[in-house]
């Protein structure tokens, strides 16, 4: 199997799409995609979380991933760059098998990427300077005042005072952490960024600053972004190409985990119900599943 | 829901006999799948700690953890039991005249067995359990996935400074448990049961070797190992939530506990057959 068979209904929907976000793509004409899994299966303790997803993103791209709570979008995400190990199927990255690299090289690999977890995973026993200074020691020879002037720099790229270097984690509200992830992630200009609902939970001033953020990086530099997200505003605001993701257990094992995968723009008109309905925010068929499986 | 594993189903329709099969069948693999685990686990740490020096900076805080802060709790457990010891065997001593012997009984099962085992059950329930929780919370905050994503190994970067810190400052704290309970178990002897303090000295001395010291020391380090392996493998595969680190935090301490006794049994054995290879003779209390 070389592309996940999608139900009929949905079939030739996902295929028209598949050629406008083609024509819409500037970089991926003859470039070989940046991140490419093939056929990927991931079980955790014999329970299918994702099977046989196929996905390619080419560089450049800003790809959110949609789908409600739970459906596997971090386990992709961790796929995509070795966190998790496929049961099934590889990931390329710049063309290397992920599973094939040793650790120098799959160090190397990691250089050009950064994670910004959904809490953003700050190590609690560091400073915030510790914490964003982190990449640059583990990767980079640099002496203690061009590591300093890095950090504070990147530090107000994000908005954060001077003060907040020397504080803990624990310290900082929710939205300051996400943007001390964000900086983390940051600070060594990865290739590609992957940001794990980086606005859930947060304000909407703050989601919007945020979602600027993400783009004030892709201003800079040609950047790869994958973007796990429930925000709608964010996936219309910042993604060139939107896919969505569908629980492994209510499907069939015939249909497609991918329901949607297209421009942000196509999302309303998809030929597939459930996508129009978790873009609106309808829970639709899903009240009545639910009171069908209380009943069970 | 078509798609939901059939098992539950066919589970119920078989009979009481395939299920009591199933069921310790599961268990038994589940059982032998953790072994392999922790033994993987255990194996990648030792390649990591032959093959890269541990950071400087992740070393001393542990030290500090294992070696300073359980010291005084080892000290004041090791000084009760000693007194503890002396309690018990005195009437017993007593009874047939040989309460001045006390000293040797006393001190031979302080540093074979009580100091060592103490001082590792302790750590065990000190360190052990702290290191699972603290592990089990960067696993669960995902601060375990953020330091692999930044090229450092998990395992390089936590687990070996803590197995390092555990195996060699252990031995230090089962001398401290050695020497607070001997000071106990004199104190209790000579001071308030009124034991001759010449004879009781005569006695420790006279049954306690070099070889008994050494061997507590030489079973601790064992059981040092044991606990940071333990605790740190239930801390990388902790369950989510607050309940998970809950879980890994006591699991951390039943696991290492049951393990430092059945390796304790298991080096006595092998300990005892050095002790009748090298001298020929069993060393006796009369
Ligand atoms: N390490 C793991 N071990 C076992 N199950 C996991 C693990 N990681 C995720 N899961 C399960 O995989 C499913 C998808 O999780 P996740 O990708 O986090 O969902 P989401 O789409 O909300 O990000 C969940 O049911 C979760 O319980
Ligand atoms: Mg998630």
């Amino acid at each position: 199997m070389t592309e996940p068979i999608a139900a009929p209904e949905f079939d030739e929907s996902r295929l028209s799409l598949r050629e406008s976000c083609g024509s819409s793509e500037p970089n991926d004409s003859n470039d070989a995609p940046l991140v490419e899994a093939d056929d990927v299966s991931v079980q955790f303790a014999g329970q299918s979380i994702l099977k046989e997803v196929t996905l390619r993103i080419p560089r450049g791209q800003t790809l959110a991933i949609i789908g409600e709570s739970g459906c596997g979008k971090t386990v992709l995400m961790k796929t995509l760059i070795g966190l998790v190990k496929p049961t099934s199927g590889r990931v390329l990255f710049d063309g290397n098998d992920l599973s094939s690299l040793n650790y120098a090289a799959l160090t190397e690999t990691r250089r050009r990427l950064g994670f910004v977890f959904q809490n953003a995973a700050l190590f609690d026993s560091m400073t915030i300077f510790q914490n964003v200074a982190f990449p640059l020691r583990q990767h980079e020879q640099l002496s203690p005042e061009e590591i300093e002037a890095e950090v504070m720099q990147r530090l107000a790229e994000v908005g954060l005072p001077d003060e907040v270097a020397r504080k803990r984690p624990a310290e900082l509200s929710g939205g300051m952490r996400k943007r001390v992830g964000l900086a983390r992630a940051l600070i060594l200009k990865p290739e590609l960024v992957l940001y794990d609902e980086p606005t859930t939970g947060l304000d909407p001033i703050m989601s919007d600053v945020i979602n600027e953020l993400i783009l004030s990086t892709r201003r800079k530099y040609p950047v790869t972004s994958v973007i796990v997200t429930h925000d709608m505003r964010t996936a219309r605001k910042v993604a060139d190409r939107v896919l969505m993701l569908f629980p492994r257990t209510r499907l069939r094992s015939d249909q497609s985990q991918i329901l949607f995968d297209g421009p942000p723009s196509q999302l309303e008109h998809a030929e597939d119900r459930r996508v129009r309905q978790f873009v609106r925010g309808e829970a639709g068929e899903r009240l009545m599943e639910l009171r069908a499986s209380q009943n069970e | 829901m078509a798609s939901v594993a059939p098992t539950d189903d066919s589970r119920s329709s078989d009979g009481p006999i395939t299920r009591w099969v199933t069921d310790w069948g599961t268990i038994v693999v589940d059982g032998l799948t953790m072994v392999g685990d922790i033994t993987l686990f255990a194996w990648q740490m030792c390649v990591w700690m032959f093959t890269r020096l541990p950071l400087q900076g992740t070393l001393l805080p542990n030290f500090y953890q294992v070696g300073v802060l359980s010291l005084p709790v080892v000290a004041l457990t090791g000084t009760f039991i000693g007194m503890v010891l002396a309690v018990q065997s005195y009437y017993q001593f007593a009874s047939i005249g040989l309460e001045s012997r006390l000293g040797g009984v006393i001190n031979m099962s302080l540093v074979r067995e009580l100091g060592p085992v103490l001082a590792a059950t302790m750590l065990a329930g000190r360190v052990g359990s702290a290191m699972a929780a603290v592990l089990g919370t960067m696993r669960v905050t995902e601060q375990i996935d953020a330091l692999e994503t930044m090229g450092a190994d998990p395992i390089h970067y936590l687990v070996v400074p803590r197995f390092l810190a555990c195996i060699l400052l252990i031995p230090a704290l089962t001398v401290m448990a050695d020497f607070m309970g001997i000071v106990g178990g004199y104190f209790y002897s000579v001071i308030i049961l009124g034991i001759d303090h010449a004879a009781y000295q005569t006695n420790s001395r006279e049954f306690v070797g070099g070889f008994d010291f050494f061997s507590g020391i030489f079973k601790s380090v064992f059981f040092g190992g044991v606990i940071a392996v333990v605790s740190c493998y239930r801390g990388f595969h902790c369950l989510p939530g607050a309940e998970g680190v809950g879980r890994a935090a006591t699991a951390a301490f039943v696991y290492s506990f049951v393990l430092i006794l059945a390796i304790d049994l298991v080096l006595n054995i092998l300990l005892d057959a050095i002790y009748f290879a090298l001298w020929q003779h069993s060393a006796t209390i009369l």
